[in-house]
């Protein structure tokens, strides 16, 4: 039976407790990969999106709460599962591709050795699993699979690293890849190559993927849904010409404006957007953009905002345009 | 001055948070008071043959026992430890001065200088300090002088890696070139920027140091390539207990239980004035 | 990757006709005249100068250290003062003895070292990193000879459990037993010194985005420990141990002393004091090619065990 979503994430709160305090690293977010589908998630350094990768995959460090969610994957709640069974799920059923291809795969075992490692759930034998990652390997763009298998990551560029580190996370054909900002370290000509190959083994094998990023040319190109953080909050989501199209959220405005590939003309200063995140363990009482917003009121500070639908499948946490929209 | 009393007194308290740190801190204290006043707690003369009384037990008399000639062995360790402190105190001086020359010498000097110098100080580092020992004793015959030139030819290469090493890293830094840029002689670079950031370290180093040299002291005395006879080092109150161990073991105590308490002292407080100072040298996660 | 073998025999051999060079001038330069110790005092004056003919004593000083190295080269290292035998024999018969005792040092070091710098790196900031911790320290602080005079002391003269004195008496196992002791001396120290490199190396590979990744695949913990982290985790240590065969050599001297064993260490200690040259230079040189040839070994199975290091050369 196929399900809707492959993934749900409801009301997932992220605190870590550490000596300057408790710092709410994810407050209130909600999130859902709907099946066969890429969804992306896009914001500045600090808005969660790590803290999010690693609660899906539960390698949250130490002193990590979570206080409160639900993280409804293939039927059951990841957050009530024990480390074994989520182990199961890990590099079976959801994967993932890191950042830095460069630190990404152990150096002293050849690429080939990590592979069949992954693999190691599997009852088939060692060239079964050997024909299967060569396999993936040429589908990845990996010239000459066969001759280098054996050999070792520092061999390879940093573009072939990381078509390996796909190579990986999708051999296993897993129901949800998450991509963690794949494309970050690489230069934009390998960018374009990475994500048209993402593409279209994601069209070929059906997997739903969760890709992170702070760029949004990317995602604009990849994703058909999107996320936008902020400071720990989801700030707006909906379908990727919802977010590029009729951005209703401040910071989603400012954030599409800022991109350099949106500016129509030359200029001489690049447009930002003043002030700094906030401190995670020191929140303000209302809006947590407002200080850096043109458009706020006072009722902006008074309350938290809640998270509305100002049309079909598009949301956004501000309750001045939520209100402008519906009118 | 009182900003450096101030400074001085939350370095005691920090190093006193951690329990080995503490403990560390009293060992030294102890076995300082020990060496400096070493005249004012000895119970007897170091070298007075009581042959009467040789191999007793400890008693009130003579804390520690005696030994084979029975002299009181409590006496001799205490002189034994104001000659481990000289010599570690003024070797280490000597090699600390000499390597912090050549460790800047190595590092603003030219290439085929550093060159040299680091293949010297590789060798001497790398190269058995027993058989080095054994060729300057044989060539200078044994004594504390001796004791003192070999500690400081192998400890040089220490600091002077270390000094270099942070000369190479200033010389390449930025606000050294913008010093440069304005035309800052070579000696206020020195003096101004770069002995304040390397003095911190260095004192850790040697600090850490001292309970290698006492060792290399210790030893080398043991092996008769130190201090001659009758004068106590704890290197020769261990050889004489040793030779005589199964008439009576408590020189061979005695003369080794200061050594260690020495050595984890210093150690046990060097390392958390390591950590005090530069918790990231602990290269713990 | 040959020509760097190569390169580094070529050094090797640079290194060993310097320090030669070094020690063959130093011990020249010794008030006290090697023929009169050799005869005696009361030798006739016309009988030293023919011994000192004889061993080529009075040709310039370069002369004399080019013929010796000419001689090293053909296996001869030159005739004992004392006893009239080979160099060779003399140093070949000691080595094997200081070589076994060296290597079950280094050993139990490691099967105990490693193991306990894993254990402490896995639960950090648990008790028994703690206490593995203040351990290290303290093996690493007390020094060799102490150890092994305390040891002596407890389970030979107190307990009686192990021998005190020499190699035995010829069999297996009173070689073996006789090891034991002197073996953990020298080891004792080792076991510090490979705990913290270990634990410090695997806390910084444990840090780093490869070992995340492994964890975000599903592997067993167990695995992601050993095959991900600890292999990777003990390189250094290879290094350690390669450079410090001068540490070993020093504790081997005070260990062979304590416990009367032979070896090289103490042949040295005792041709150096007894002004026993041609056993002096035979020993020293054959110090030093072991020190050569354990770094260069080091090397070697750095490069066979890290590919990183395989293409650099």
């Amino acid at each position: 039976m196929a399900t809707k979503n492959i993934l749900e994430i409801t009301n997932l709160n992220v605190a870590f407790v550490t000596e300057r305090g408790t710092l709410k690293a994810l407050r209130d977010v909600d999130l859902t990969i709907p099946n066969g589908a890429i969804v992306g998630v896009v914001g500045e350094s600090g808005c969660g999106k790590s803290t999010l990768i690693n609660s899906i995959i539960g390698l949250l460090a130490n002193n990590a709460q979570i206080t409160s969610g639900e993280m409804i994957f293939e039927g059951s709640d990841l957050l009530s599962k024990s480390e074994r069974e989520l182990r199961a799920i890990r590099g079976q059923r959801i994967s993932m591709v890191s950042q830095d291809p460069m630190t990404a795969l152990n150096p002293i075992l050849s690429i080939g050795t990590q592979m069949i490692d992954i693999q190691y759930r599997n009852a088939s034998s060692k060239d079964e699993k050997r024909a299967r990652s060569i396999n993936m390997l040429s589908r990845v763009g990996i010239p000459d699979p066969e001759m280098r298998f054996n050999d070792y990551p520092h061999q390879f560029s940093g573009g072939m690293r990381q078509r390996i580190a796909i190579a990986m996370a999708l051999q296993v054909e897993p129901t949800l890849l998450i991509a963690d900002e794949p494309t970050t370290a690489l230069d934009a000509t390998l960018e374009v190559q990475i994500i048209r190959r993402l593409n279209d083994l994601q069209q070929n094998m059906g997997c739903s993927i969760l890709f992170v990023s702070h760029h949004l040319g990317v995602i604009a190109e990849l994703c058909d849904y999107v996320v936008v953080m902020y400071g720990g909050e989801v700030v707006e989501q909906g379908s990727v010409r919802d977010i590029f199209h009729r951005a209703s959220h401040p910071y989603t405005q400012k954030l599409l404006e800022c991109d350099p590939a949106s500016i129509a003309q030359a200029t001489h200063s690049l447009p930002t957007i003043p002030g700094e995140v906030p401190n995670l363990d020191a929140l303000p009482s209302g809006c947590i953009f407002f200080d850096r917003c043109d458009h706020g009121f006072d009722s902006c500070q008074r309350s938290q905002p809640k998270i509305e639908q100002i049309e079909a499948g598009h949301w956004i946490r501000c309750p001045v345009r939520a209100q402008q929209k519906t009118f | 001055m009182s900003g450096a009393w101030h400074g001085l007194f939350r370095t005691v308290r920090r190093v006193m948070h951690a329990p080995l740190g503490a403990l560390g801190l009293f060992l030294v204290v102890f076995v300082l008071i020990s060496a400096i006043g070493a005249d004012w707690w000895s119970t007897h003369e170091p070298n007075q043959i009581n042959v009467r009384a040789a191999f007793a037990s400890p008693s009130l008399e003579h804390f520690l026992g005696t030994d084979q000639l029975g002299r009181d062995i409590f006496s001799r360790v205490l002189v034994g430890g104001q000659i481990a402190l000289k010599v570690s105190l003024i070797s280490i001086g000597v090699a600390l001065l000499i390597g912090l020359t050549l460790g800047l010498i190595a590092g603003f000097g030219p290439r085929w200088i550093d060159n040299i110098l680091m293949v010297l100080f590789d060798s001497v580092r790398s190269f058995p300090t027993v058989m080095f020992a054994l060729a300057v004793v044989t060539l200078f015959g044994p004594s504390l002088e001796t004791i003192m030139i070999i500690v400081i030819v192998t400890q040089i290469p220490i600091y002077g890696r270390m000094v270099r090493s942070q000369t190479l890293a200033l010389k390449n830094s930025e606000f050294i070139l913008t010093e440069q840029a304005i035309g800052a002689g070579f000696f206020r670079i020195i003096f101004l920027h770069m002995l304040p950031n390397v003095i911190g370290p260095l004192l850790i180093l040697a600090s850490m140091d001292i309970p290698f040299v006492i060792t290399i002291e210790a030893g080398l005395s043991f092996l008769g390539m130190g201090v001659r006879p009758p004068t106590p080092s704890w290197g020769t109150i261990l050889n004489d207990g040793y030779s005589y161990i199964y008439n009576s073991p408590w020189p061979v105590i005695a003369g080794g239980i200061p050594v260690v308490l020495t050595t984890l002292g210093f150690t046990f407080l060097g390392e958390s004035l390591r950590d005090v100072f530069d918790p990231k040298l602990r290269k713990d996660a | 990757m040959l020509f760097y073998f190569i390169k580094r025999i070529c050094l090797g051999i640079l290194t060993i006709t310097i320090a030669v060079s070094m020690l063959y001038t130093m011990i020249h330069l010794v008030p006290g005249d090697p023929v009169k110790t050799i005869l005696g005092p009361r030798a006739s004056p016309e009988i030293q100068a023919q011994i000192r003919e004889k061993m080529g004593l009075n040709d310039p000083l370069p002369v004399q250290i080019v013929r010796f190295l000419g001689n090293v080269a053909q296996g001869d290292l030159g005739q004992d003062v004392f006893k009239r035998k080979s160099v060779n024999t003399i140093v070949f018969e000691q080595l094997p003895h200081t070589i076994y005792l060296v290597l079950c040092g280094i050993g139990w070091a490691i099967l105990i070292g490693i193991p306990l710098g894993c254990f402490a790196a896995v639960f950090q900031n648990s008790l028994i990193d703690r206490i593995v911790g203040v351990l290290s320290v303290s093996c690493i602080a007390i020094p060799t000879f102490l150890v092994a005079i305390y040891s002596v002391l407890l389970f030979a003269v107190t307990l009686k459990w192990l021998p005190a004195i020499g190699a035995g008496d010829g069999s297996l196992i009173s070689y073996i037993r006789h090891l034991v002791l002197p073996a953990f001396a020298v080891g004792l120290g080792w076991v510090g010194y490979l705990a913290r490199l270990v634990r410090a190396s695997m806390l910084e590979i444990m840090g780093e985005a490869h070992v995340r990744t492994a964890r975000a695949f599903g592997l067993k913990e167990q695995t992601v420990v050993f095959k991900y982290i600890l292999r990777l985790a003990i390189l250094p240590t290879i290094t350690l141990i390669g450079m410090g065969i001068g540490i070993l050599l020093s504790s081997a001297v005070f260990t062979e002393i304590v416990f009367a064993r032979p070896g090289i260490g103490r042949l040295i200690y005792e041709a150096v004091t007894s002004r026993n040259y041609p056993v002096v230079m035979g020993s020293v040189l054959v110090t030093t090619v072991l020190f050569v040839v354990s770094t260069t070994l080091a090397d070697l199975i750095n490069a066979i065990v890290d590919p990183r290091l395989r293409t650099k050369i």
